[in-house]
């Protein structure tokens, strides 16, 4: 019998009970919460366990919700099951003031260069990581892009008119 | 038999500059015949990162054949090159590279920006790019367009041939031109 959602869940639940919640299958995917010191734990036991076998981490990213008070960020991992073919994800959510959770490298080699990434561009940081710098932007940005309270565009150019960009101005 | 190889009469050639001349003798000055030399040999260093070298690429070969204009030789060494070609988006982490390849050409150099991205960032107005690479380096000739066509490269090639040709010998020694570099914090 393959594994399926259910039975992943049943697992879940049995080993960390309340430290997972919010389970859900948004497309057929398993989704669910996880305290933010659970996070290896929980990965820790998908990779072991002989039944569950998560030996392949697909992607870390992140999102930022500024409305959601003290869990501004949402660290989310993709985990594959090759031999099931069957992924899930999981997310941890950490106050914007201090985003620190524990880093996923001593379990995914892979994980290295992903929550550099994460870091560049959320400045999640990641305790434990070996060599937690910037992969993708210039190493004296002193921001972090996609976190929503920074603008997009670039703000030294002051060749542009809003209002020929249908933002600002009298529109 | 007609042969199979068939010289080109049709050979262009370059005007003879201003002068004075008489039998066995021409004389002209060295800043009109130092800059016809230059400017139908431009050797052209492309630094191509996206759709505009593409159309560079097109430029380059047989149909629109930028040889015509004496830039024969395209070279991927700063070191022996006149005129620095920037085609395409130059993201932030990028412009120090472009800069370290402009401050290895020697002089005289020209830089001609090639498209929208190169000469103001284009529609990539975001955290990452490089608002126009007149930032970090001094541009001579914008190309606009997005991607411009080869006719437009063409154009803007011709716009830099005439700069070389007209350009003083003593311009890089000038007051003015330092400042310039100056306020790229060169040399």
């Amino acid at each position: 019998m393959s594994l399926t959602n259910e039975r992943i869940q049943q697992r879940l639940t049995e080993k960390f009970g309340d430290v997972l919640t919010g389970f859900e299958e948004p497309f057929g995917l398993l989704t669910f919460t996880a305290q933010k010191d659970y996070n290896l734990k929980v990965m820790q036991f998908l990779f072991d366990d002989e039944e569950l076998r998560f030996r392949f981490l697909t992607d870390i990213t992140a999102v930022h919700y500024p409305d959601r008070k003290n869990e501004e960020l949402a660290v989310v991992y993709h985990l594959h099951n090759f031999q099931d073919n069957i992924r899930l994800r999981m997310k941890v959510f950490v106050p914007v003031a201090s985003p620190k959770v524990f880093t996923a490298t001593k379990l995914f080699e892979s994980a290295n260069w992903m929550e550099r990434e994460t870091y560049d561009f959320f400045g999640i940081e990641f305790v434990g990581h070996p060599n937690l710098i910037r992969v993708l932007n210039v190493d004296e940005m002193t921001y972090f892009p996609m976190r929503k309270e920074f603008p997009l565009e670039d703000s030294s150019r002051i060749d542009k008119d809003d209002e020929m960009f249908g933002r600002g101005g009298t529109f | 038999m007609a042969r199979p190889v068939q010289y080109n009469t049709k050979v262009k050639m370059v005007e003879i500059p201003e002068g004075y001349s008489g039998e066995g003798f021409y004389a002209t000055n060295f800043d009109k015949a130092i800059g016809l030399a230059r400017k139908n040999s431009i050797w052209p260093l492309p630094f191509a990162t996206s759709c505009c070298g593409i159309e560079f690429m097109a430029t380059m070969a047989a149909t629109y054949d930028l040889a015509r204009f004496g830039a024969e030789r395209m070279a991927f060494t700063p070191r022996q090159c006149d005129l620095l070609m920037v085609m395409g988006t130059i993201s932030k982490k990028m412009g120090p590279v472009v800069r370290q390849v402009y401050l290895q050409m020697a002089e005289p150099r020209w830089v001609m920006a090639v498209g929208a991205c190169a000469s103001s960032g284009g529609i990539f107005d975001t955290y990452s790019v490089l608002q126009g690479i007149d930032q970090v380096i001094p541009v001579d000739v914008y190309v606009p367009g997005c991607p411009p066509r080869p006719e437009g490269i063409i154009d803007g090639f011709m716009k830099i041939q005439e700069l070389v040709g007209n350009e003083s010998l003593r311009r890089r020694n000038s007051d003015k031109y330092k400042e310039l570099m100056e306020s790229y914090g060169i040399r």
